[in-house]
């Protein structure tokens, strides 16, 4: 019973298991062995709930996109077209893996592999119920940050390894992004760290679920910037740079055709849930839904607002155009920067008020909230004056002209 | 030791999916920077001016449209009007109504889908062009009513048009007519004010007034650089003069002017169909032309306002049934020929972006 106090809570591996793990310790089993087959448990769960999700997002996805589009999207195979995945998938293994001469062959095979990797890794430290992570570490959300850097250098393997000069030019987009998107990102949630005074997300979901308020009702501005910049880091619209369609065709994974490329496809989308997750933890409190939790499990609510999260990246991608590259690179140095710093300042400022004077925190959390608010409304209002391009020297509408007006121009002398 | 860099040569194209067909463009590379670009074209030469000439002036038309074949109509238009003129027949007042509404219809399908794919070079995943592809869809459909074909239409004949309209046509085109402005504005609100469609076409690939008559520019791309001049308005043709329409005309010549005088012209073109259906007159709807019939000798030159420039047809005709020569001033391929001077110095991205806002159709650059 002694191990069961330790960092390492057994039945923190989900509810089922832990009926499951009682068992096995009226068994009588060693708290080693319940370890082991609690872990393993715990990764076959997520492992499933990767491999069901990247399947059924292809699906979602096109949905809605199509939905968005006036169209109808998959709807041949299966009812609703819900196996078109499986057949994708298919007819991908199906296909020659092509690998162009001049490639270099181990890392062109072993990028779509190993960026599964963070990819899969990420969901090891969310929590999805109370008593229901795999592994509680206490630098968590640094153990993510660090996970997104590793996907970037993989993509730049990918495209690197490839030999061709669009997936060249994707990958050099893809580090020169993650350099600028790095640092908003992380003073983003350096101000949810600060306010939560842990980079536990364990922790973090308890702090939420102590006070009985979201984090987003007080860093409004860390959840926008840490949304846009993990755009630009999933290599979605519209900072889909990389892979930039209509510019550089398919960008890093251009060279790549068979079950290599279904792995890229399958792996972005897996990335775009496994940031939605992280969201869904940081701002949205996680599993723990204001006492919704009591009725309905807690990994499912998880999973209903990873899945209202994705719906915003998918609607971004329906709807938005691309930017350049270094206008994406202006946007996250001139506006999310100053913004996360602005955010992180304010944090320390408020945490500062509030464990200095020590005031009770049914008084000082709604202030906080309101003028957090208040901040994020006036930044944002500001910085889009500052930034936008309404006082443009001329109106976008054209003038209308009656006639036929044509100035000739002057006859050249020499 | 210092750095060794060399130049990135990099072919766009021919297939790429923002090149709008068979179009190659071998840029040369600094980082993200052109800083040398090489236009290619042929790659869908098909020889037909050379073919018009083994075949007699009614069995040309069929090419027309397949030239620029998004705006099938207006070829067909082009080249008619030119026999026309070379053989001096003279085209009963209805189907000269007829012409202007499905030459106007024709202007807002390419315009839809000149301005759609527009907003996907700009990285929009394709949801502009779906939504354009709607208003298109429902012309198409108009199209289908009257001459059985959506695409390469064959539909005017020297003399007249082919068919008259179906009687059901008339209230279709209403029912459109007082929905598309409503759409386009929907469209407004979606692409015009959104900032990074401003970001990625403002100020990018500008082209100025004067280098734009000196490079023979026509349609969108003159007036969006502050030029107002319609082959519509400046040498009418057909009964063009008997309506009453504007030339929208922008103000620097980037691609979001070329952008915004498309939408503008689409309305334009709405008002126009609209005046010509309250005017449309009963009577014929084809003038009685022996199918093998010969012009007289003789040479001309006739051009129209095609959405995509100036389109003028040169013929020149030695008696017999068939043309000696044929000879296209295509807008699209005229266009183009700006493109080198627009890109060099801007990124690739802004390259694309510039190449979609010109809106060739390679149908008609090669012919």
């Amino acid at each position: 019973m002694s191990l069961l106090a330790n960092w390492y809570d057994f039945r923190d591996l989900g509810n089922p298991v832990a009926r499951l793990i009682e068992a096995l310790q009226d068994a009588g089993l060693s708290g080693g062995w319940i370890y082991a087959i609690s872990g393993l448990l715990g990764a076959i769960g997520i492992l499933s709930f990767v491999g069901v999700a990247a399947v059924i997002n292809i699906w979602i996805e096109r949905r809605l996109i199509g939905r968005i589009q006036v169209r109808r999207g998959p709807n041949r195979v299966g009812p609703f077209g819900l196996l078109q995945p499986v057949a994708d998938a298919i007819k991908l293994i199906q296909k020659e893996a092509l690998q162009p001469d001049n490639a270099d062959g181990i890392m062109f095979t072993l990028a779509p592999i190993v960026i599964f990797i963070p990819a899969i890794l990420a969901f090891s430290v969310l929590p999805w119920g109370e008593h229901m992570v795999l592994a509680d570490l206490n630098v968590g959300v640094l153990f993510l940050l660090a996970l997104s850097s590793t996907t970037t250098i993989i993509i730049f393997m990918a495209g690197y390894a490839s030999n061709n000069k669009y997936a060249i030019l994707g990958s050099m987009r893809v580090i020169a992004m993650l350099i600028s998107y790095e640092l908003p990102v992380v003073l983003a949630l350096l101000g949810v760290v600060l306010f939560a005074g842990t980079m536990s997300l364990t922790g973090i979901v308890s702090f939420q679920e102590t006070y009985w308020s979201w984090l987003i009702f007080f860093q409004p501005l860390a959840f926008l910037i840490f949304l846009l910049g993990s755009t630009a880091e999933l290599n979605r619209t519209p900072a889909d740079i990389a892979e930039a369609e209509s510019e550089i065709v398919a960008g890093f994974h251009i060279e790549y055709s068979g079950m290599k490329f279904g792995l890229f496809y399958a792996v972005e989308l897996v990335n775009t849930v496994a940031v939605s997750a992280i969201i869904a933890s940081l701002f949205f409190g996680g599993w723990w839904t204001y006492g919704l939790e009591e009725f309905i499990p807690g990994w499912i609510l998880f999973i209903g607002k990873i899945y209202s999260i994705y719906f915003i990246f998918i609607w971004f991608r329906g709807t938005l155009p691309r930017f350049r590259v270094d206008q994406l690179m202006a946007f996250a140095w001139k506006v999310l920067l100053p913004l996360a710093l602005i955010n992180a300042m304010m944090v320390a400022l408020e945490i500062f008020i509030w464990t200095e004077y020590e005031i009770s925190a049914g008084i000082v959390l709604p202030i906080f909230a309101v003028v957090n608010f208040a901040l994020a409304g006036v930044l944002i209002v500001g910085f889009g004056r500052v930034m936008s391009r309404t006082m443009e020297r001329f109106p976008k509408l054209p003038r209308l002209v009656k006639d036929i007006d044509v100035p000739l121009p002057e006859p050249s002398t020499a | 030791m210092a750095i060794k860099t060399e130049p990135l040569v990099v072919n766009i194209g021919p297939q790429h999916p923002s090149t709008h067909g068979v179009f190659r463009m071998r840029v040369t590379l600094d980082g993200e920077l052109i800083t040398d670009a090489e236009m290619v074209i042929g790659y869908l030469h098909r020889s037909m001016e050379k073919l018009a000439e083994e075949r007699t002036w009614t069995q040309n038309i069929p090419f027309t449209d397949r030239m620029d074949y998004l705006a099938a109509m207006t070829g067909n238009f082009a080249y008619c009007i030119t026999v026309e003129k070379l053989a001096g027949i003279e085209v009963p007042e209805r189907a000269e109504y007829l012409r202007v509404i499905f030459a106007e219809l024709q202007r807002i399908a390419s315009h839809a889908m000149a301005n759609g794919t527009f907003v996907n070079d700009c990285g929009a995943w394709q949801t502009p062009l779906f939504y354009m592809f709607r208003e298109r869809e429902k012309i198409l459909d108009l199209f289908e009513m009257t001459c059985g074909a959506r695409l390469t239409l064959n539909y005017m004949r020297i003399g007249g048009v082919a068919f008259d309209i179906p009687d059901e046509f008339l209230p279709q085109l209403q029912l459109l007519v007082d929905e598309l402005p409503d759409r386009f504005d929907e469209y407004d609100q979606l692409l015009v004010d959104n900032e990074i469609l401003l970001m990625r076409s403002r100020d990018i690939g500008i082209i100025s007034a004067e280098d734009a008559m000196n490079a023979s520019l026509s349609g969108p791309m003159l007036r969006g650089s502050g030029v107002a001049w319609d082959v519509r308005k400046g040498d009418p043709y057909g009964v063009y003069d008997r309506f009453d329409f504007e030339i929208p005309v922008g103000h620097t010549g980037d691609c979001f002017d070329r952008f915004m005088v498309r939408m503008a012209e689409v309305r334009q073109s709405l008002s126009i169909i609209k005046q010509a259906m309250e005017q449309l007159p009963p009577g014929n709807h084809c003038a009685e032309v022996p199918l093998n019939f010969r012009p007289p000798e003789g040479e001309i030159y006739c051009r129209i306002e095609s959405p995509k420039g100036e389109l003028g047809y040169y013929l020149i005709s030695d008696g017999s049934p068939f043309p000696f020569r044929f000879h296209v001033r295509s807008p699209s391929l005229i266009n183009l020929s700006a493109l080198k001077e627009m890109v060099v110095g801007q990124t690739v991205a802004d390259a694309i972006v510039t190449l979609g806002s010109i809106d060739i159709n390679v149908g008609e650059v090669d012919r």
